[in-house]
């Protein structure tokens, strides 16, 4: 009786770590690719951090039907995203578009590599005299064994590992 | 009792360690060694009190006393023993005390491994060390209390929230600490040769180690709660590009680079200023981190926190510390010579290169984390930035990086050969296209991205493994294996976590192969996944110790017959009232199948996702290998022998190696 009880409760209880359900899913295999496709990138709202595909929320169920009704209404995926920033604002975007106020962070990392090869170039030119004869080849001791030094050390050591 | 002492001596290791930040400092700078060596004394002494205190909080955890607040919230009696002990970290008081932990740990040994530092550099080194300790005991000790007593204690705890009740409690956070506080000592190194002026080749030598260790354990911590989220949530999901997945993969990628640089600084005594900013930049990342997680500022899966005297705190250890060594930096950079010349086609280039993707791809990461909460608190907008941005800016910085991983290897110093390393490459890169081609056909079919994915990670593999035959071919065909055997393990371990990241690479590449099923089914009923069928045998509850659960039992079969059975099941746990769902997973060579059951309805229904994970093992075997590789760099002789290692007495007799 208890066990049966423990089981009601269970069964009644929210369940966890169940996104997508086996009823949501749309009869045409190729829409069903585009809803998941869509799905991944927008955002479970009560959730942190997660997009509705991988959510289990009841909103998250609630966007995911949203989406494939959507679908099978003929919107493209352009109709849809624009619909649900309409409803919910640009915050179910988990891609933001690119817009004033999200400028720096698409651009920050694009004009940091930008700038990085120019400072990069910028050390190699400083450094490079054409094709002279590199200046500080004469004045600067080797600080880098060669090669075939390297392997006659390990050969040494061994040997000495070896011997002690 | 017991834990009173813990707590006591919390507070007498905050004593020493204002006393270890300040007078060895002043030894240090005034040329005083007498003072300068009280460091190590002090350092000893520091990490002792803390393991006191940790140890004290493990008995009250141990024994289940309610009366301490911390245990009543997140223990339970009935708790398996293990997780009793994971459980010390499984809170916020509890993982601060093992993060300061960690922390006296690596001043500890680095005042036992390091005795033929110079003094000074020690001295100084150890006092920074002192510093990050007392803010961060200071913190615990004010904000984060993890021995407070309950003037009525209960008779039952709260119990440990379920998704923690896993084994990889027990690993994934002290790896990843060991990892992102490890690099609190190559901060300490960096900020002590700033201040006493002295950063040269020999500094690089005696950092390397202790970055690399850093390392080692950042990239198995990263690795270890990648794998444990896949198989805890459920979904099989290996990376969520969450913001605390993110705060660790940032000291990782300029751990990372530092890594890198500071072979150039060792070897060629160039880049110099950039290794030290690196060394400055990784340990921010890590206490950047620490702000994050532990601040409640993301309300995120793992933010479990929510406190702002406690945000606030740590925001001020922040500005404090970061503020401060970039101040120092800024400072004192312009006096450090720059060091020896090289081209940009030489392994010196290479690495620049490897720098420069590195930190543009931690500033994307660190710029999509922070950008939502900087914009909110700026102008009030609400936006998102989710995987897809991260996909869309990481990945094609990682790209380019890659493929210029076994080019890099087979470059000189100063100046290479660039048409030479192609020449030998591409042999490499067909034969990766063409292995490519054939497991896809193997795979039945997929996007095309996939298959350059696929061949991009063996390619490194095979451009890592040749740069191995290479080196034995050199010179004839005479003595191969003496030669191969000969080469210093360094340069192995170079060549093996380069062909760690190919394996991880194809891991990755492979998600787009997997096949997934998402249906219903009743008892008795079969469906196919993939090349096998599942048949759902039956559905029935189970008892745990401190849960309930329901069981589905399935048994997979394949065109032969039955291979395995496995039971998926969701639990409920009685402390929380909190549901979990437990996966099944029937692995075959580096695949896996695997099973999670939802929703089970009173008709005896049960709601089944199950995936077929092809060659999704090497996402975790790959960095694995890299690990292993750091080890065995770590055992080199030629980087011990210039690390901060005490001198061996030629008397003592030592076993061979």
């Amino acid at each position: 009786m208890i066990r049966a009880l423990i089981l009601f409760a269970m069964v009644v209880a929210a369940t966890p770590v169940f996104s997508v359900q086996p009823g949501e899913q749309l009869p045409d295999p190729a829409q069903e690719a585009r809803a998941r496709r869509l799905s991944a990138e927008l955002r479970c709202l009560v959730c942190q951090n997660q997009s509705i595909d991988d959510s289990d929320a009841a909103l998250a169920g609630d966007l995911r039907r949203l989406v494939r009704e959507r679908i099978k209404a003929g919107d493209d995926d352009a109709m849809i995203r624009a619909f649900l920033v309409s409803r919910y604002g640009e915050f179910v975007l988990l891609k933001p578009p690119f817009s004033s106020a999200t400028l720096l962070l698409w651009g920050l990392p694009i004009g940091a590599l930008m700038i990085g090869l120019f400072a990069a170039s910028r050390l190699f030119s400083r450094q490079q005299p054409e094709d002279a004869p590199d200046p500080s080849a004469e004045n600067e001791a080797p600080l880098e064994l060669s090669e075939e030094e390297h392997d006659r050390i390990e050969a040494l050591l061994a040997a000495r590992d070896k011997a002690g | 009792m017991i834990v009173e002492a813990g707590h006591f001596a919390l507070v007498l290791a905050f004593a020493v360690s204002l006393f270890q930040a300040s007078v060895p400092l002043w030894g240090a700078l005034r040329g005083d060694a007498v003072l300068a060596r009280l460091a190590s004394r002090a350092a000893i002494a520091q990490f002792l009190l803390v393991a006191l205190a940790f140890a004290a909080l493990t008995y009250a955890y141990l024994g289940s006393d309610f009366s301490v607040a911390n245990v009543f919230q997140n223990s339970h009696s009935l708790k398996p023993l293990l997780y009793k002990w994971s459980g010390v970290w499984g809170n916020h008081e509890g993982s601060m005390l093992l993060w300061v932990l960690i922390l006296a740990l690596f001043g500890a040994a680095v005042a036992v491994f390091s005795r033929n530092l110079a003094e000074d550099v020690l001295g100084a080194t150890l006092a920074v060390q002192a510093m990050i300790a007392a803010a961060f005991i200071a913190f615990l000790i004010f904000t984060s209390n993890p021995f407070v007593r309950m003037s009525e204690p209960p008779f039952e705890g709260r119990d440990l929230n379920p998704v923690l009740q896993d084994p990889g409690l027990a690993i994934h956070p002290p790896l990843l600490y060991l990892g992102y506080v490890g690099f609190s000592i190559v901060f300490s190194f960096a900020i002590a040769g700033l201040l006493l002026g002295r950063v040269d080749a020999a500094f690089a030598r005696m950092v390397r180690p202790w970055t690399l260790v850093a390392w080692i354990a950042l990239t198995l911590g990263i690795a270890m709660g990648s794998y444990w989220a896949y198989y805890e949530l459920g979904w099989g999901g290996f990376w969520f590009w969450d913001p605390v997945e993110n705060a660790s993969l940032m000291p990782w990628l300029t751990g990372t680079a530092l890594l890198h640089s500071a072979i150039v600084m060792e070897k060629r005594a160039a880049l110099k200023t950039w290794t030290i900013l690196l060394a400055i930049l990784t340990f921010s990342l890590s206490l950047l981190g620490t702000f994050l997680v532990r601040s409640g500022v993301l309300t995120s899966v793992h933010a479990f926190a929510v406190d702002p005297e406690r945000g606030l705190f740590i925001l001020m250890i922040l500005i404090v510390f970061i503020g401060g060594s970039f101040a120092l930096f800024a400072a004192r950079a312009g006096a450090m010579e720059s060091g020896a010349l090289f081209a940009p086609i030489s392994r010196e280039g290479a690495l620049v290169f490897n720098n420069l993707f590195l930190s543009v791809a931690t500033l994307a990461v660190l710029t999509g984390t922070l950008y939502p909460l900087l914009l909110e608190a700026l102008t009030g907008a609400k936006i998102s930035v989710g995987a897809p941005f991260f996909n869309l800016t990481v990945v094609p910085l990682m790209v380019p990086l890659f493929l210029a991983i076994p080019i890099g290897q087979k470059l000189a110093w100063k100046r290479g050969d660039l048409a030479g390393a192609l020449s030998r490459l591409w042999v490499s890169a067909i034969a990766g296209l063409m292995g490519a081609a054939l497991l896809v056909y193997s795979l039945r079919g997929g996007p095309v991205v996939a298959l350059l994915g696929i061949a991009l990670g063996l390619y490194l593999v095979l451009g890592a493994l040749d740069d191995l035959l290479d080196r034995a071919l050199r010179g004839g065909n005479a003595q191969i294996l003496n030669r191969l055997f000969g080469i210093p393990r360094s340069l192995v371990a170079m060549t093996l976590a380069h062909a760690g990241v190919g394996l991880m690479v194809i891991g990755i590449a492979a998600t787009a192969f997997e096949t997934e099923k998402i249906i219903s089914m009743k008892p008795g009923e079969t469906t196919s996944l993939g090349a096998y069928s599942l048949t759902l045998e039956a559905i029935g509850p189970e008892s745990g110790p401190n849960y309930h659960s329901i069981v589905a039992r399935f048994s997979l079969r394949d065109g032969a017959g039955p291979i395995a059975e496995l039971k998926p099941s969701k639990r409920v746990y009685t402390g929380r009232q909190m549901p979990t769902s437990e996966v099944a997973r029937h692995r075959y060579g580096l695949s896996e199948i695997y099973l999670a059951i939802g929703e089970t309805s009173e008709g005896g229904r049960a709601d089944l996702r199950a995936y077929d994970k092809p060659f999704v093992l090497l996402i975790w075997l790959g960095p694995l290998l890299m690990s292993l590789a750091g080890l065995l760099s770590l055992s080199d002789r030629r980087i011990r022998v210039g690390a901060p290692h005490r001198r061996i007495r030629a008397s003592t007799p030592q076993p061979a190696e």
